[in-house]
């Protein structure tokens, strides 16, 4: 794409230089996208490897609903270009500032508030180009919908936050803008909120986000112009702007300013009743994702709140690691069985350790 | 080319004698169904595949799932190969036995432990039918989304160990989307949770990496699906083309048109007329294609879409647009697409069923491709395609009864699956590698990505006892078949030994 808006550049002989270098020599690397996400985790130490002049979109076919990318093309950009074709990355990832790349936007994986109906950042991503602890590139998946040929080592990457490798290049399954899209705000408690999903979610409704706050519960719909009527009749409730799910995606609602308390991340089955948290007003939390996605600001001991979670069948993460006590990691430590085969998966495909270091979890 | 394990190839196998491996196995697990006489093992031979048949050693029936722990860690300890089977309707050998190897039955596994309506999920046990799962929902509303062409016999535990599709994947996904969480027994006999029924786990997405794993790092012992409300309504049109390119490029304009149908597949002539000539489901048979589109979802919506999706076919040339009228009829022409393999089964004494994938834009240059090598092998060739991602079945028509053409189809299979690496595809959308695409990973993957693959392998099962010689070949497999790429201008590992 030669589109002046969206400039490329190739680095991949810098990057597969620099990553031989920190192999020969036993150094430890930090990958760096926009470093809009370095809060997100532990912080790791080494020396820093950054995809940002490692750019551009390579290819991109809007009939295919196909986009390939490099890491470190900006979010922005990336969205721009779909947008332009009226299309779309349905998972509609958060950006955290101007500077977010694709790249830090796959290995961390996360999702907006699309993604309990569209799927997550996972569910889109066809295929990456990767490189490995001794700089050699590697191609698994591609630019097809389907293919199960081989691991599927590309969903392996999103979430990983790089620390099995180097994504230089992602292929993403993008799709058509919806035709149509309002949000209403209705004013209903959380338990009635909570029960009415309950039953919307078993109807084709044209549901996109669903979060409870303040109060209220806050629905966007998608889809064609005739059922999003239809449905926006059914439900009633006020108009809302469709801007409020850009601020809850970006954290920029109220709610995350209002307070110095390590926030929290809680992400629990469909349909979990309100948490009994000790200290806790359970409608002090946003309940994003029609509830399997809570955002808590508390003091309250990391352990306590985890095993809540964990009895519900869920997990918490910090999105403050910073406020949190040294002792206490941002993500929830592992089942044993599961963390003895990230072990071992981390043992094989990074097996000097030299990839972000600690970044998940200390022992890896 | 044999397809059947080769030590020199594939890797040495343990030697153990049968009469021990029952013995031990008879001791340590009394209560266990083990089959061991040649009767009784004959109908385990093969899967859907059938062209390729091995007697394996035992065959085991666990019922419970501390029969299965106690089978794999005796197998573990006695070096003896595992090879897990589920409903054995996979196409690509993938629970193909070894002679060497015990099969591990999972069909007894057929309960559905629990269905949530409220929270969209069903607990089911890998046995049961893809089939099931949807019918023990139906009278919530709810349905699970992936539909395989052998759903009503396939099994959810073969599903995820080949990331199994259906013609609804486009708008609803394949079995990776639609799965929550799976429990496995490890080769170690070890337990292991992944997934959840929240919608993300902490770590790696070990969820993703047992998707279409074919049975390598674990035994799948119990599934979490997600269920879906039923679409209000459905509706299908089937369009006419006297053109196979003209087809082709309709798929683009309805996609290009914003709009995703729930299913959008593609059939040839040869694929028309057989299956007409078995459903009667009023295919045209004079058309050189026809495209199935069907619009779900709310009735409003399906009511525009239609007629967006009438006018991009008229566009693009269609020579006649039927919407099916009734419930009765739209059945009907899916009935006819659903049973294309056995309708081309009718036509043959044998027929190849290939899965390759390409970028949509290539499908013109493919199936004349195709049509290309079709002839110059001499074998007839039939299309049904899940057009709207690209997921090709040509069908290979043959006789294996006559001296040679069994390798015939084989080698055009093979060709046919160059083409779709070569115009930017893979050699299997939803089919899985198994066996009988072995040769061709080493065209897909250079010897870097299949020794990373090797590598993860390792990470699950360090002793490679877990359906050893499936999904992918080893490097002096690879160096041997000569397809191999070169990586870096570098011959692919000298070093490497021939056994
Ligand atoms: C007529 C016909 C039409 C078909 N149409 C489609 C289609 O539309 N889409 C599609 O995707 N496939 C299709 N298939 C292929 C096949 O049905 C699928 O691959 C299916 O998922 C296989 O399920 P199964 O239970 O029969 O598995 P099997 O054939 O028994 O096994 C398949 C693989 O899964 C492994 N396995 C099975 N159970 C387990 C378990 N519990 N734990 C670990 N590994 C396990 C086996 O080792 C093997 O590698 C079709 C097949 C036929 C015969």
């Amino acid at each position: 794409m030669s589109d002046q808006r969206f400039p490329t550049q190739d680095a991949l002989d810098s990057l597969r230089a620099q990553i031989q270098h920190a192999s020969e020599n036993g150094t430890s690397l930090r990958i760096e996208g926009g470093n809009t996400k370095a809060f997100y985790g532990r912080p790791v130490a080494g020396e820093t490897i950054s995809t940002i002049e490692h750019r551009g979109i390579t290819h991109y076919d809007p009939v295919e609903l196909i986009v390939s990318v490099r890491a470190g093309t900006p979010l922005a950009e990336l969205e721009a270009a779909l947008a332009s074709e009226g299309q779309m990355l349905p998972f509609e990832p958060p950006h955290y500032g101007p500077g977010a790349t694709i790249g830090g936007t796959i290995a961390t994986g996360l999702s907006g508030p699309r993604r309990p109906w569209s799927g997550a950042a996972r569910d889109f991503v066809l295929g990456v180009r990767l490189l490995n602890y001794q700089g050699q590139e590697h191609r698994f998946g591609g630019e097809v919908m389907k293919n199960v040929a081989g691991y599927d080592l590309s969903r392996l990457m999103v979430g990983a936050q790089g620390t099995l490798g180097l994504i230089t290049e992602v292929s993403l399954k993008v799709l058509p803008r919806p035709g149509a899209c309002h949000s209403l705000r209705l004013n209903i408690s959380l338990n009635e909120a909570l029960s009415q999903l309950a039953k919307w979610g078993q109807k084709p409704l044209p549901l996109s986000a669903a979060a409870w706050h303040d109060g209220a519960l806050h629905l966007r719909l998608e889809g064609g112009p005739g059922s999003v009527a239809d449905t926006c009749r059914m439900i009633g409730g006020d108009s809302l702007d469709n801007a409020y799910w850009e601020d809850l995606r970006e954290q920029q609602l109220p709610f995350f300013q209002q307070s110095n308390m390590p926030l929290w991340r809680l992400s629990l089955p469909a349909n979990t009743a309100p948490l009994e948290i000790p200290g806790v007003d359970a409608e002090s939390l946003i309940h994003d994702w029609a509830g399997c996605q809570r955002w808590l600001h508390a003091d309250i001991d990391t352990e306590t709140l985890r095993s809540v979670c964990a009895q519900a069948g869920g997990h918490a993460t910090c999105f403050t690691p910073d406020r949190l006590p040294e002792s206490a990691g941002p993500f929830t430590p592992l089942e044993p069985m599961v963390a003895k085969y990230h072990h071992r998966l981390k043992e094989q495909l990074d097996p000097q350790g030299i990839f972000n270091r600690g970044r998940l979890y200390a022992e890896f | 080319m044999n397809i059947l394990y080769d030590e020199r190839l594939d890797g040495r196998l343990p030697q153990r004698s049968k009469d021990e491996v029952l013995a031990e196995l008879s001791r340590s697990i009394p209560d266990l169904t083990l089959l061991h006489r040649e009767e009784d093992l004959r109908p385990f031979e093969c899967d859907g595949l059938s062209a390729y048949r091995v007697l394996p050693m035992l065959v085991a029936l666990p019922e419970t799932l501390s029969q299965v722990e106690a089978l794999l860690k005796q197998c573990n300890r006695l070096k003896v190969p595992v090879v897990t089977r589920g409903a054995g309707t996979g196409l690509s050998g993938g629970a193909l036995p070894l002679e060497q190897g015990v099969l591990l039955v999972m069909s007894r596994f057929n309960r559905i432990v629990h269905i949530d309506p409220e929270a969209r999920i069903a607990r089911v046990q890998p046995g049961v039918r893809n089939l099931a799962i949807s019918e023990a929902a139906s009278h919530y509303g709810l349905y699970y989304a992936p539909d395989p062409s052998s759903q009503i016999a396939c099994s959810i535990g073969g599903n995820v160990a080949e990331n199994a599709g259906g013609v609804h994947c486009l708008k609803y996904g394949l079995t990776v989307h639609n799965v929550l969480a799976v429990d496995i027994l490890t080769i170690e006999g070890e337990h292991m949770s992944i997934g959840s029924q929240a919608l993300d786990s902490p770590g790696f997405d070990l969820l993703a990496l047992m998707m279409g794993s074919e049975g390598m790092l674990g035994v799948i012992t119990e599934i979490t699906v997600k269920l879906l409300p039923k679409p209000e309504t459905a509706k299908v049109l089937m369009a006419s083309f006297d053109d196979v390119e003209q087809a082709g490029a309709a798929v683009g304009a309805i996609i290009s048109a914003g709009i995703i149908p729930g299913g959008l597949e593609m059939m040839d002539n040869l694929a028309i007329r057989a299956a007409e000539d078995f459903i009667k489901a009023g295919y045209p048979v004079e058309a050189e294609a026809i495209l199935l589109c069907e619009l779900d979802g709310v009735e409003a919506d399906v009511n525009d879409d239609i007629a967006t999706v009438r006018e991009v076919l008229e566009n693009a040339g269609a020579t006649e647009i039927r919407l099916a009228k009734d419930e009765a009829e739209r059945a009907r022409f899916w009935a006819g697409r659903k049973n294309a393999f056995p309708a081309v089964g009718r036509m043959s004494p044998d027929y190849y069923c290939m899965d390759g994938t390409i970028p949509r834009r290539e499908l013109p240059r493919v199936l004349k491709g195709i049509s290309d090598l079709s002839r110059h092998y001499g074998l007839r060739v039939a299309n049904v395609f899940h057009a709207g991602d690209g997921n090709m079945h040509p069908l290979i028509l043959f006789d294996a009864n006559r001296e040679g053409e069994l390798e015939t189809a084989e080698a055009l299979g093979g060709k046919i699956l160059e083409l779709c690496v070569e115009a930017g595809g893979s050699i299997t959308g939803e089919h899985g590698v198994g066996r009988e695409k072995i040769n061709q990973m080493c065209a897909q993957f250079n010897s870097l990505e299949i020794t990373t693959f090797h590598a993860v392998k390792a990470a699950f099962d360090p002793q490679g006892l877990l359906n050893p010689g499936k999904n992918i070949p080893t490097l002096a497999r690879c160096a041997e078949f000569g397809a191999m790429h070169v990586h870096d201008n570098q011959l692919p590992h000298p070093e490497i030994p021939r056994f």
